[in-house]
């Protein structure tokens, strides 16, 4: 019999999702077919078999997730007879049964046993000191070697490892645990308060259609862009949600500088700010609004970019949500968001009509605005964005 | 100024004598044979049988006397010929001197000082050379201290008398004739706290007593290893100071108990889950102890040398932490 192992196809590769069996019951099989196509996270790979047999039983599913070395398939050796292998299974797994029969055991289970027992005694044993200190340090033990007694990891052995570490590698647990802080404390501190308004974008989509018209690609504006923009020049009129709480009291932000959520394809999210949005035109903002995910998304950001943001604006319209009740970034004290824009019924003028709507929220701290204001806010942010003419114009008031 | 322990066991005697009435010193051959150890020596012609006093050979009867006289307001300082004998005297300790505040309610205390000799080392053979130290560590209302340097020889004795409640002090009896510089620290002695003497950062060796200085040899022979590291002298044994302890072990991040009493049931053990309670998180490698042989501590000389922690298992014990056998 042989056992067919989900073989590791990579050095980063732990698991691997079955996309498809390119076997089944009956087939043979010789050294390099193709037997399966196995998703290991990073791309599709078609596994081969390196032993000749024919399929007896394929013991994992498409879509199943296994660990490295799972069995995930069993062959018939050539001439071997699917009751022999009955047998061995057997065998196989009455050897791994920890409860020994009484009896000398077959050759076979005893085999089994030794492996099992190798199995326990080769478990890696790690100090607490060093257990504490790769926690703190966001260091993977399994990729640590222990130089302590017996080859135990004491905390000296993490360091060395930390410190040999790429930072990369646990960026994104690093990520995570700042996105965690940052949250955790504006849940905890921030008190929150949410509106909502639909706006219809049936002039600010013909405008830049026209506006979009004969450009490349490349070249087109994004409607993220006006919208950005609207929330800029809002923020002129209403200055109370420009800025940062600190210390106890709210600090206007001497400039309006957006910050964009941008998720990243690993996971996690950044909010980099776009410095003086109230003051570049369109086409400008645009540019940098390009440049800027770019750049985030290859993690070559400026740290000023990372501290500037005096607000957020965030986007989730691409993931097919409509409502975003967002999250306040400390030691911001608004975030607003846009969902997706849907052709919905919208009645104007005592007629009804089908248009383009986007449903923009606010998120905003208590401590600093109320909701009265949050709405005259989020009013002027849809006036504006209905009068897309207006907004390369320079701003006004202050 | 160099001097040995057993003379700055006696300034700090004669200091105690001299600057208060109250005190005064009673036990076996304390008087005219100057003391077992020569520690009182020349005291009885200068102070006189009033303030120095022979007593029979009945510990429970003159530790008692002790604890009256305390009560009735003196300073009394009780020496005990070694911690073997002491045991007949434990009804007096235990049952009396560590619990009259407790009984009565808190309207007295017993300010006596009992002195006593421990531990191996000298060929005395098994009745009087034990190492029962943790007896006493064990019991609540006793303050329990072990002067191991020069210093604390000389300063100890001051804040025991000061202290309103009993205090016993164990003096190894291999240190009398040790020979070490005395510290104008001497001076600022306190009896709550450990206290690092040597620092290290791989590994901390816990000594008490007469395993402080074979814990140092110990360190010595590790640096010459290429092993750092650092010895704590425990000092007091009851209340331990647990602070110092797990700061110490934080550190270094390993520690080796040394400790002259039989491993079961031994102030080591206490201590051992201490660092379990407190600092396991911390550590690299299971705590570890040297202890003495679980033997009536034997007469012959290699035979004596092999029942008692030696810097050698020190070394070896310490090593194993650190996977450098």
């Amino acid at each position: 019999m042989i056992e067919f192992k989900l073989p590791s196809l990579g050095a980063e590769m732990d698991e691997g999702t079955l996309l498809e069996w390119k076997i089944r019951p009956g087939d043979h099989v010789k050294k390099g077919d193709v037997v399966a196509v196995v998703d290991t996270s990073k791309s599709a790979i078609d596994v081969e078999i390196w032993e000749q047999g024919t399929v007896w039983e394929l013991l994992i599913g498409v879509k199943e997730t296994v660990p490295v070395g799972t069995v995930i398939a069993r062959l018939l050796e050539p001439g071997e007879t699917p009751e022999h292998a009955a047998e061995e299974k057997q065998q196989r797994a009455a050897a791994m049964t920890p409860v020994a029969s009484a009896g000398a055991p077959a050759p076979a289970a005893l085999a089994g046993v030794i492996e099992a027992r190798a199995a326990t005694e080769s478990r890696q044993r790690t100090s607490p000191a060093a257990r504490k200190r790769a926690a703190e340090l966001g260091v993977d033990l399994a990729r640590v070697t222990g130089t302590g007694p017996q080859g135990v990891i004491n905390r000296d052995d993490i360091e060395r490892a930390a410190a040999s570490n790429a930072p990369a590698k646990n960026r994104w647990t690093e990520m995570r645990h700042a996105i965690a802080a940052a949250m955790a404390r504006s849940k905890r501190e921030i008190p929150h308060y949410y509106l909502a308004t639909d706006i219809p974008l049936v002039v600010l989509s013909r405008w830049l259609a026209g506006r979009n018209e004969g450009r490349s690609v490349a070249e087109r504006m994004l409607i993220a862009v006006p919208l950005l923009k609207a929330v800029a020049r809002a923020l002129a009129r209403y200055p109370e949600f420009n800025g940062h709480f600190r210390d106890g009291a709210f600090v206007p932000g001497s400039s309006v500088n957006l910050g964009v959520a941008i998720s990243l394809r690993q996971g996690g999210l950044i909010a980099p700010a776009i410095r003086d949005v109230d003051t570049v035109g369109l086409d400008e903002l645009m540019r940098r609004l390009v440049d800027l995910v770019a750049r985030a998304r290859a993690l070559t950001l400026r740290s000023s970019e990372m501290t500037d943001a005096t607000i957020t604006v965030t986007n989730l319209g691409d993931q097919g949500v409509e409502l975003v009740q967002g999250v306040i970034y400390p030691p911001q004290v608004a975030l607003v968001g846009f969902g997706k824009i849907t052709e919905r019924p919208w009645v104007e003028d005592g007629r009804i009509m089908v248009a383009p709507v986007v449903t923009a929220s606010l998120s905003a701290d208590h401590r600093v605005s109320d909701g009265h204001r949050g709405a005259l806010f989020l009013a002027e942010i849809a006036r504006l964005a209905q009068d897309p003419g207006k907004l390369d114009e320079p701003a006004v008031g202050r | 100024m160099k001097m040995t322990y057993r003379e700055a066991m006696r300034q700090a005697l004669h200091d105690a004598l001299a600057d208060d009435p109250r005190v005064f010193l009673m036990g076996e051959d304390v008087g005219k044979y100057g003391g077992s150890y020569a520690v009182s020596k020349g005291f009885f012609e200068e102070f006189g049988p009033d303030r120095i006093r022979d007593t029979p050979l009945s510990e429970l009867g003159f530790v008692g006397a002790g604890i009256g006289a305390a009560l009735g307001g003196m300073r009394p300082i009780v020496e005990i010929m070694t911690v073997n004998f002491s045991l007949l005297a434990l009804d007096q300790i235990v049952n009396t001197a560590a619990l009259y505040r407790h009984m009565s309610g808190g309207q007295f205390s017993v300010p006596v000082v009992i002195r006593m000799a421990t531990g191996a080392g000298r060929q005395l053979a098994a009745q009087h050379s034990h190492s029962l130290e943790n007896w006493y560590a064990h019991v609540p209302g006793l303050t329990v201290l072990a002067p191991a340097t020069i210093d604390d020889a000389r300063g100890m004795l001051g804040p025991a008398l000061q202290d309103p409640d009993p205090v016993v002090i164990f003096e190894h009896a291999l240190l009398y004739n040790f020979e070490g510089e005395l510290s104008e620290a001497w001076r600022n002695v306190d009896i709550r706290s450990a206290k690092v003497l040597r620092p290290g950062r791989e590994v901390t060796l816990l000594a008490y007593g007469g395993t402080v200085w074979k814990a140092l040899v110990a360190a010595d022979l590790l640096a010459a290893e290429g092993i750092d590291a650092e010895v704590v002298d425990l000092r007091v044994l009851r209340p331990l100071d647990d602070a110092t302890i797990m700061a110490s072990v934080r550190r270094t991040r390993r520690a080796v108990v040394v400790d002259e009493g039989w491993r079961t049931g031994s102030l080591a053990g206490e201590i051992m889950a201490r660092i379990m309670e407190q600092a396991f998180y911390d550590l690299d490698a299971p705590v570890a102890r040297v202890c003495s042989e679980e033997v009536p501590i034997p007469y012959a000389k290699h035979l004596e040398d092999a029942a008692l922690p030696q810097p050698a298992k020190i070394v070896a014990s310490a090593k194993a932490l650190l996977a450098k056998g």
